[in-house]
């Protein structure tokens, strides 16, 4: 056993990009629940946008391109999604498990050819002087442009959520979807938007796991993050930073994990590899004691009757 | 007389199966107020949404100051200077005061400047509120003034009002109607919805009255008896509940220092109550929604358990009995919500019938259910209630509010209760419906039941009770014998004006 081989700040540098899905899933989750719905198929989204994004990469070279796709992969399941839950008024839990499976199949379909492919690498950003300082150059200037977006879209959904008008009205429309149409507002319009937007975040972080987290392709490699969004959504109070907050916990634990189990510590690995989950949850649970935030028409069909 | 300000000329609009308006026509002159009387079900909520842009008519015209409209959505209306404050509020808990102007406005401004104006315009109309508190925590009354602010921010032309009174104690609907002639002197129209005819009497200008879709004749209110209205809406003379005389025999139902916290964050606690109930007395209990009925209602049937002795019945400690115990006892409970807590919408009626009958009714024995005396039961219940439904095999949902409200009183009632706790026996009822609900609580209380009758319709309460208590945020008032009662200690008695005051400009 030798936890000397640990580096902090490789830990952290790399802490971040094992939370990179997840805060991507979760914010686009985030933003569907607001709404008013509950997508429980972000795990198929996740995957159909690793096995997309990582298709595209490999065939046109361009990991830009991959990522770009993968978005579009991810929204285009959603609107699966769209068409049952908004059209069909289908019940969403059912809906969001079928999706889930369904990306599942889907995925392993579209990636038979792609096992054992590796992918063009994804540029990291590269600053002269600030990227090759010691400590913070690893950890604040050396990462690729996907990661700094989710934090990025981290800080835009909070303040497009709490300033502007149209998230005043997408949580409007979470809240009473009734009211809002009483007052002229296109419920099931934004609905739509809602879930497409949480279907490119979904894809986004699934092709940020073949494309950067592993770079490979193989079948089910998204291992659950998706549910864990899910679960991350609630417990972080439906509050963006809370969630960026869980996120980055959850990668911290997964990359100690694997860093105490490289170093041969005497814990058995199953501990070790179940410890992200549990300590995620735990403290999340805690952070939630107050119950405020959750929309109150989540998981409600909408129907626009007299 | 000009150019009036809205005319209507034919609308129709039907739905599957039902015709909701029928060729309708009237006007709404400059700076009128407008009554639009009817029963439920009448067509009143469709003609305004049509005004309103939220439903387009199959055919007919509106014309607003001469020129075409015809809104495709609420904005287009709001934009014309339609405003509508809503019958069930159309709020957003979670969000504040100012969020939820917003959302009901085309271009709101930056939300400081908002708030600065909301301060302005409620306290020129005396309906104080403070822009940044949840709405959740505010009260029926205030929730209103959210609506009624909203609406005013955009200086209408035309102010639809769908049934406003109905949450608000006398002294706020005094206030209400000060603003509104307010409004009415500075040249605003108002549509007026309601039912209460001797508010229309005071309030209004003109009044048409709708009847199954169909507009039946206008009236000048304040020229026309409230009966006479009530006819025309009815389309058939009216009975009027009969009281036999009754002296109020020994207490059968006794509360002492009963408090309960609140069941939930949105819930009110109760708070040191006291009462009795006599035998063949009814007791009416008023108040604003939200004061603690539900939750009253709660520990009266048993759903909410509190310390045995806080609730007597026939001296026996009942308060840790539980719904069904009590139903063996006698005392007996019919709900506010008739579908999801009264009755169980996907169930039929005989499943309804089974579901509370079950103990004094013997429909079951030792865990089998008897399906036959169940649907007896049902039949019994149909026929002696006059429940319009082809069949006790139909689902409880498919019945209209009030057959459905009549099936699950009448249930109760059959069942020989000792105490029958109601609450809104008759909330969303037509008027000859209701007279039968009262009728056979007067009746139940005839025959030396202790009745219970939680309300908020006042006139309801002056009808049929004996005594009268007031429901004030959790805090019951000592009972009074409603015969010499005047409207004004009632109103005091309900907790006066929960702070509005009277319009200043």
């Amino acid at each position: 056993m030798d936890l000397s081989a640990i580096n902090p700040v490789l830990l952290i540098a790399s802490l971040m990009v094992a939370a990179t899905p997840l805060l991507l899933a979760a914010l686009g989750e985030l933003v569907v629940e607001k709404a008013g719905v509950l997508n429980l198929g972000v795990e198929g989204m996740m995957i159909v946008g690793a096995i997309t994004g990582f298709a595209i990469t490999v065939e046109s070279g361009s990991p830009f391109l991959g990522f770009v796709a993968s978005a579009i992969g991810g929204a285009l399941l959603s609107l699966l999604f769209v068409v049952l839950t908004q059209f069909a008024q289908a019940n969403q839990v059912a809906s969001g498990l079928a999706l889930t499976l369904f990306g599942l199949g889907l995925s392993a379909l579209m990636g038979q050819s792609y096992v054992g492919v590796k992918p063009p690498s994804t540029p990291k950003l590269d600053i002269p002087v600030l990227s090759d300082l010691p400590v913070v150059g690893p950890i604040l200037f050396g990462h690729d442009m996907v990661l700094y977006f989710g934090i990025a879209l981290t800080a835009a959904v909070w303040a497009l959520l709490k300033y502007s008008r149209v998230g005043l009205i997408l949580r409007a429309v979470g809240e009473n979807h009734d009211a809002a149409h009483a007052l002229g507002y296109k419920v099931v319009r934004i609905r739509i938007l809602a879930i497409l937007f949480g279907g490119a975040c979904a894809g986004l972080g699934g092709a940020y796991i073949s494309l950067v987290r592993v770079p490979q392709w193989t079948e089910g490699m998204t291992a659950g993050v998706g549910w864990i969004a899910l679960a991350l959504v609630v417990f972080a109070s439906w509050k963006p930073w809370r969630a960026l907050l869980g996120a980055y916990l959850f990668g911290g634990v997964t990359v100690v994990q694997l860093n105490l189990q490289a170093a041969g510590v005497a814990i058995p690995v199953e501990y070790l590899a179940m410890s992200p989950y549990l300590i995620t949850i735990i403290v999340l649970v805690i952070l939630s004691a107050d119950k405020s935030g959750a929309p109150a028409a989540l998981g409600r069909n909408f129907h626009a009757s007299r | 007389m000009t150019v009036p300000l809205l005319r209507l000329q034919g609308l129709t609009k039907a739905y599957p199966g039902v015709v909701a308006n029928n060729n309708v026509s009237f006007e709404i002159g400059q700076g009128e107020v407008h009554a639009l009387l009817g029963e439920n079900g009448a067509g009143k909520s469709t003609l305004v949404k049509m005004i309103y842009g939220l439903v387009k008519p199959d055919s007919g015209t509106m014309e607003l100051n001469g020129t075409k409209f015809a809104p495709s959505e609420p904005r287009q209306a709001r934009a014309d200077g339609i405003a509508m404050v809503f019958q069930h509020f159309s709020l957003f808990d979670a969000l504040n005061v100012a969020e939820n102007i917003a959302l009901g406005m085309e271009n709101p401004p930056a939300m400081r400047d908002l708030a600065s104006r909301i301060r302005e315009v409620s306290e020129t109309y005396g309906l104080p509120l403070d822009p940044y508190r949840t709405v959740g925590d505010l009260s029926a009354g205030e929730r209103q003034r959210v609506e009624i602010i909203r609406c005013l921010l955009q200086d209408p032309k035309l102010l639809i009002m769908d049934e406003p009174t109905s949450v608000l104690t006398p002294q706020e609907v005094e206030i209400l109607f000060m603003t509104l002639q307010k409004l009415r002197a500075e040249g605003t129209s108002i549509l007026y919805i309601s039912h209460k005819l001797e508010e229309i009497r005071t309030l209004c200008d003109h009044a048409t009255i709708l009847r199954l879709g169909q507009n039946v004749g206008e009236c000048i209110p304040s020229e026309t008896s409230a009966r006479e209205m009530a006819e025309l809406m009815v389309g058939s003379a009216l009975q009027t509940p009969e009281r036999s005389r009754r002296t109020p025999g020994e207490v059968v139902l006794d509360i002492s220092g009963l408090s309960v916290p609140a069941p939930s964050a949105f819930g009110t606690p109760l708070k040191n109550l006291h009462m009795t109930v006599r035998k063949g007395e009814i007791l009416g209990i008023g108040g604003v929604a939200g004061n603690g009925q539900d939750e009253l209602l709660g520990v009266l049937s048993g759903e909410t358990l509190v310390e045995p002795d806080a609730i007597k019945f026939e001296g026996r400690k009942i308060g840790a009995l539980g719904p069904n115990a009590r139903r063996g006892l006698g005392v007996l409970a019919a709900p506010e919500e008739r579908l999801g807590h009264a009755a169980a919408p996907d169930m039929s009626l005989t499943e309804n019938a089974m579901l509370t009958g079950a103990v004094r009714e013997g429909l079951e024995n030792r865990g089998f259910l008897n399906w036959g005396a169940a649907k007896e039961f049902a039949d019994r219940i149909i026929e002696r209630f006059d429940v319009r439904t082809p069949g006790p095999e139909n689902a409880a949902r498919s019945l209209s509010g009030g057959n459905l409200q009549k099936f699950v009183i009448g249930r109760e009632v059959l069942q020989n209760p000792q105490v029958l706790v109601v609450n809104q026996p008759t909330w969303g009822v037509d008027a000859a419906a209701a007279a039968s609900i009262r009728q056979s609580l007067l009746d139940l209380a005839a025959d030396g039941t202790a009745v219970i009758c939680i309300s908020q319709d006042l006139d309801e309460l002056m009808e049929i009770a004996d005594s009268f208590a007031a429901l004030n945020e959790g805090r019951l008032s000592a009972p009074r014998p409603t015969a010499n009662l005047t409207v004004d200690e009632i109103g005091l008695m309900m907790g006066g004006a929960h702070g509005m005051e009277v319009a200043h400009v």
